[in-house]
């Protein structure tokens, strides 16, 4: 890989559910090797869809998806990009099937053609590199909600992917779980795309934010994240701050007092 | 929901190979239900006893499996002495009870308190990944084997979406009656939960699909039977053979 490669590229993609209003439009976006592009924006402005459409999980109305400089269009295309593109789903439950950890997390190195004596070494040295050596035999549906997002991630590791697409990886996680994730997530060599609501989290794992409007990526308007300190009569008591300017932005408040 | 008290610990019998531990069980069931003979029925809950005291299991939890089993039987003891045909034992009132109808109660209640306890022994020490595993190695189908594991994966988080739409019905201060809204609200919650089972089953299958599935699983665990595991089948067959020996002199 080299330097600011371009990974992703969607051109002029719209999409919409049957029977529903349009989710994207016409929405150009761009995801370049090195690159870790957060997208924080409110519930239902289509940011699952558009990982799912870099997927292949779903098929744009209109537009071209380009995944590593290659078009894709067909179910065959994404065969590629599944194995160099990882998806952690946002409910952990969904991505994990298997009875065991090992055997979850060997499951993906498996389908790529991997001898089993391999997998099982890939799927351990993942586990070690996440801090969960040991959970080997542990059955999947009885770990913790952490747990559960932990092993997701070392699900989707395991397929040694070049590029990372994260669905809120940080939601319902306690606060040492998530420190552990943000150390990972740091840690990475890979590029990726970060949904989250939390902008303390988005920051501590992105280097860019970004926001979604009326179906688009604003790349246009890169946001930077940032605290006021102010004071006022009791400030002290839980309140929210909206300024006519604000009103139009929505949910998450891009002003947190602290 | 479902638990597993016998599936883990260390026994001779929990150590074990699985898949002799299966087929062992298989064949047992089949001597035992083909079997009609007190003694030979009697040596088998004999050898039921030994499996049992072979896995050192909690005598608690055996009998609370085996109240569910002989709950059935007791029903069978309330109807088929009087209306199985045969030559009469007693009377109550315009009902008799028939000799041959209570040897065969007696057949069912000892045929299926043994099959149980060996099963208890043999099976139900294994977690059921294990038993997936070791029926897929036994060349069981691969979609039966798949549906068995899956179903079992997903059981729990179906009962967690079932917990948490009851707890929705309950803050809203629904109490169930015998009437049009409790049956309404019910058929409710069981179609969402249809629902969300659906669209689960579709987010898993995506999962799977990121994940470059082909339609093939692979199996990691490695089953190895040892001298364990020959010494255990020999000494099963023998008193197999044994059973079926008593069974066919008794019965010639």
């Amino acid at each position: 890989m080299t330097a600011g490669k371009t990974l992703i590229s969607l051109i002029g993609v719209s999409f919409s559910y049957p029977g529903g209003q349009p989710v994207l439009r016409n929405l150009d976006f761009n995801l370049n090797s090195g690159d870790r592009v957060g997208i924080i924006a409110p519930n239902g402005s289509g940011k699952t869809t558009l990982f799912h459409l870099i997927m292949g999980l779903l098929k744009p109305l209109s537009g071209r998806i380009e995944i590593f400089g290659k078009a894709v269009r067909e179910e065959n295309d994404f065969a590629e990009v599944r194995r160099r593109i990882g998806l952690l789903f946002q409910d952990a439950d969904d991505q994990l099937f298997s009875p065991t950890v090992l055997e979850d997390v060997a499951f993906g190195p498996l389908n790529l053609g991997k001898p089993k004596d391999e997998a099982i070494a890939i799927a351990r040295r993942t586990l070690t590199f996440l801090g969960l050596s040991g959970f080997e035999d542990r059955i999947t549906f009885k770990l913790s909600g952490g747990e559960k997002r932990l092993v997701s991630l070392a699900t989707v590791l395991a397929m040694e992917p070049e590029v990372l697409l994260l669905d809120e990886p940080g939601n319902g996680l306690d606060v040492r779980t998530r420190a552990a994730l943000v150390e990972i997530l740091r840690g990475l060599d890979q590029s990726y795309i970060l949904i989250s609501h939390e902008l303390d989290f988005i920051t501590a794992t992105t280097n860019t934010v970004y926001t979604m409007q009326n179906g688009k990526i604003r790349t246009d308007q890169e946001l930077s994240v940032h605290q006021h300190v102010h004071a006022h009569p009791i400030g002290s008591c839980p309140h929210e701050h909206c300024t006519p300017e604000d009103a139009h932005r929505a949910e998450p408040p891009l002003i947190t007092e602290k | 929901m479902i638990s597993e008290p016998f599936a883990l610990g260390n026994s001779p019998l929990h150590r074990c190979d699985p898949r002799i531990r299966l087929v062992s069980a298989a064949v047992y069931s089949f001597v035992v239900a083909l079997s009609h003979e007190f003694q030979a029925l009697a040596a088998a809950l004999v050898l039921s006893m030994v499996l049992l005291s072979l896995a050192r299991l909690q005598v608690r939890e055996i009998f609370k499996r085996l109240a569910v089993v002989n709950g059935l039987v007791v029903l069978l003891w309330l109807v088929i002495p009087f209306t199985f045909p045969g030559e009469a034992l007693f009377r109550i009132g315009p009902l008799h009870a028939s000799r041959q109808a209570i040897v065969l109660a007696a057949q069912i209640t000892l045929k299926s308190n043994a099959i149980l306890l060996a099963f208890i022994a043999l099976v139900a020490t294994m977690p059921l990944a294990t038993l997936g595993h070791a029926l897929n190695q036994l060349r069981v189908p691969d979609k039966i084997v798949h549906l068995l594991l899956m179903t079992y994966r997903y059981v729990f988080v179906l009962d967690q979406e079932y917990q948490r739409l009851m707890r929705a019905v309950k803050i809203r201060g629904f109490q169930p009656a015998t009437n049009l809204h409790t049956y309404r609200t019910y058929a409710y919650v069981v179609g969402m939960l249809f629902v969300r089972a659906a669209e689960r089953a579709e987010r898993v299958q995506q999962a799977m699909l990121c994940r470059g599935f082909k339609r093939k699983f692979y199996c990691l665990q490695e089953f190895k039977a040892g001298r364990g595991g020959v010494i255990f089948s020999l000494l099963m067959s023998a008193a197999l053979l044994g059973i079926v020996a008593i069974e066919l002199r008794t019965a010639l």
